[in-house]
């Protein structure tokens, strides 16, 4: 061991990036362990993330472009994406809305109860898809408790475009919620009273002092539960329905290819859902950064 | 910190895991049980076989009564251990390498991409045991609610104005496929007659109108179907659980099973007057059985499910024995009779039915088709 030792020079010239030097300094100033831990990290997310990943790209570069094009934009295909896509935008809004009031609330105010609730946001994340994909469409079908009632009205609370965002918005509200907290959880008390010493409506001091320093965290959310939403597949399938063209999540698609033992097919369809996803989150961060550079500008 | 442990420290998780994916590559993998190389048989023996969701508590009698019968016979303690699932996911598991040494599943597509694209048995698989390989059946049926309100008795009558159809997508239910094809074969049946006429090329002319009929028959049925579930046990929960529909199409063991356990006041068998012979084949996976050196046990414990007491415990779990002569006249009067016909008489087996009907672009998806 001792007789391995790679000259500083060496090293140093393999990482070319600048940043790298800065953080090798910072390093010797404050903790130690950033070599041994950014050794870890490299590894851990190579075998975790980027290995699958790439064996997925790999399968589905058997195919042919043409026939790559072919099976990602068959009509059908296109629709599990309008649907997909839609719901999931659907559910995250949503989430983004009642999500903002659900944390407002547990941060803001004091009440019996409020630990409990606050412990129940995470069940979404705790409980195997599948079982609440079975317990909504108990509560959401004809017969169910909620149904039962919608039915009459002429709305369809399952097998339809809306049970498929309902059951998107259950496993998306923790991730809104917990994003939220701690941002208004450090939110200046006086910064508030310092604009309604000023003059300021309570409307516009939420508009304009509270909502701006709470939008980065608000995207974040709004982020990872529209993320998390496209790739769900447990809980929908059991309220989806799934009839062609109508009401069929692009992640069935992905299990019916693979029914029929068509991988590069079930992985062309999976490839296309990522790239989507990954350019969505792009763009998200962007926005989220210039919001928050807007924020501290003003 | 020395700076060269630092780079070790980065450099020694990565060469992990280009060792561990080169590695685990090169398949090797060491035999675990069974006849060593000297011939001498081990105290133990252990077998897995992978099949399908209803057969679990099936096969959990089963493999008691072939460890009696093997401890007498060989004089080796068995123990069979079950993986169950979907029976597609379930040969998706064989081919990517879990190590089964007998698959028993719902399809005999799933058992030959088990034997194309893995090349784990041969491809004429299904000629090793007798019954096609095929040791027990079933057949498709009607589970409609108690009284039988809307009157239906046949295939003709799924269709009716107002009918509402449960069954699971033929695509990703490997069972559901034969619920699919059970009603195309009715309408050849009442369009031919006689469905040697198949095969029978002056009938030709005759064939091709009975074949366009069974379509549009197959596409009104789909279009009465509102929930499409991915697999056969969701499609009998939103029937019995949700109450959405009027009638079920599903397998005759699922139906009892349905009646017994959900309550005979609730619901009925209804079986039309010709279905499906549902062959849910059998095979040793004899690349693997080599391997761990299972072979001559795992071709046991197949043939022990044509043995008599075998074929009693497929009938005890409601699956019709493929040698009616094994069980008494008490569990043969349980399956009523049926005017049965073969995946093989009318669609030419499993291989060109999947082609022609549920792969990508065949009849069950131009059923959805916008236009259609």
């Amino acid at each position: 061991m001792s007789t391995y030792s790679v000259p500083t020079d060496e090293r140093t010239s393999a990482f070319r990036w600048p940043s790298f030097k800065q953080f090798v300094f910072k390093q010797h100033s404050v903790l130690p362990g950033f070599g041994l831990t950014l050794g870890f990290t490299l590894s851990y997310l190579g075998l975790i993330v980027l290995l699958p990943l790439s064996a997925m790209f790999l399968r589905a570069a058997s195919l042919t472009p043409a026939r790559f094009w072919e099976i990602v934009t068959e009509p059908r295909v296109v629709a599990s994406y309008k649907l997909t896509f839609g719901t999931s935008l659907v559910a995250a809004l949503v989430n983004s809305v009642f999500g903002f009031i659900v944390a407002w609330c547990l941060v803001r105010y004091r009440f019996p109860g409020r630990k409990i609730l606050d412990a129940l946001i995470d069940l979404p994340f705790a409980l195997p898809t599948a079982v609440s994909g079975i317990a909504l469409t108990a509560i959401y079908a004809k017969t169910g408790w909620i149904g039962q009632f919608l039915y009459p009205l002429g709305i369809q609370s399952a097998f339809s475009p809306l049970g498929i965002s309902i059951a998107l918005t259950f496993i998306g509200l923790p991730f809104v919620v917990r994003t939220l907290q701690p941002a208004m959880e450090e939110l200046d008390g006086e910064t508030e009273e310092a604009a309604a010493s000023l003059g300021a409506s309570r409307w516009q001091t939420f508009l304009r002092v509270i909502v701006p320093s709470l939008l980065p965290p608000l995207l974040t959310g709004f982020a990872m539960a529209f993320a998390r939403a496209l790739g769900e597949y447990g809980s929908v399938v059991f309220i989806a329905g799934n009839q062609p063209m109508k009401t069929e999540i692009t992640s069935l698609l992905i299990i019916t290819k693979l029914e029929q033992y068509d991988y590069a097919g079930a992985t062309a369809l999976a490839v296309v859902m990522l790239l989507a996803s990954f350019v969505l989150l792009l763009a998200i961060n962007l926005l989220q950064w210039w919001t928050g550079r807007g924020y501290q500008r003003g | 910190m020395t700076k060269s442990f630092r780079s070790i420290a980065i450099l020694v998780p990565l060469a992990i895991i280009f060792a561990g994916a080169i590695f685990g590559c090169s398949n090797s993998t060491t035999p675990t049980t069974g006849v060593n190389q000297a011939g001498a048989k081990p105290s133990k023996v252990t077998l897995l076989n992978v099949s399908y969701d209803p057969t679990r508590e099936f096969y959990v009698e089963f493999n008691k009564s072939f460890a009696d019968v093997w401890k007498k016979q060989a004089g080796q303690d068995v123990t069979v251990e079950q993986s169950h699932g979907g029976s597609g996911k379930q040969a998706r598991a064989v081919i990517d390498g879990l190590e089964a040494d007998v698959v028993t599943l719902s399809v005999g597509y799933d058992l030959s991409a088990i034997a194309r694209k893995a090349k784990l048995m041969d491809e004429n698989w299904q000629s090793k045991l007798p019954h096609n390989s095929a040791p027990y059946t079933s057949t498709i049926v009607f589970l409609v609610r108690k009284g039988n309100p809307k009157g239906i008795k046949d295939w003709g009558d799924l269709t009716q104005a107002g009918i509402e159809i449960i069954t699971a997508n033929p695509k990703t239910g490997g069972g559901s496929r034969w619920n699919y094809l059970a009603a195309w074969g009715s309408v050849l049946k009442r369009e031919l007659g006689d469905l040697k006429k198949l095969n029978d090329p002056a009938a030709a002319e005759e064939v091709k109108a009975a074949q366009a009929k069974a379509r549009e028959f197959i596409s009104q049925l789909y279009k009465r179907v509102t929930v499409l579930d991915s697999g056969a046990r969701g499609s009998t929960n939103t029937f019995t659980q949700r109450g959405l529909g009027d009638v079920l199409l599903t397998w005759e063991n699922e139906a009892f099973l349905a009646v017994k356990d959900l309550g005979p006041d609730k619901y009925e068998i209804v079986v039309p007057s010709l279905s499906i012979l549902a062959e849910p084949p059998v095979a040793v996976v004899t690349k693997v059985a080599q391997r761990k050196g299972t072979l001559e046990v795992a071709e046991a414990y197949l043939q022990h499910l044509y043995s008599p007491a075998g074929q009693q415990l497929a009938a005890k779990h409601y699956y019709r024995p493929a040698i009616p002569d094994s069980i008494s006249d008490e569990q043969r009067k349980q399956f009523l009779n049926v005017e049965l016909f073969t995946i093989d008489d009318v669609f030419g087996g499993w291989d060109k039915a999947q082609a022609e009907h549920f792969d990508d672009g065949g009849v069950f998806d131009l059923i959805y088709q916008p236009g259609n």
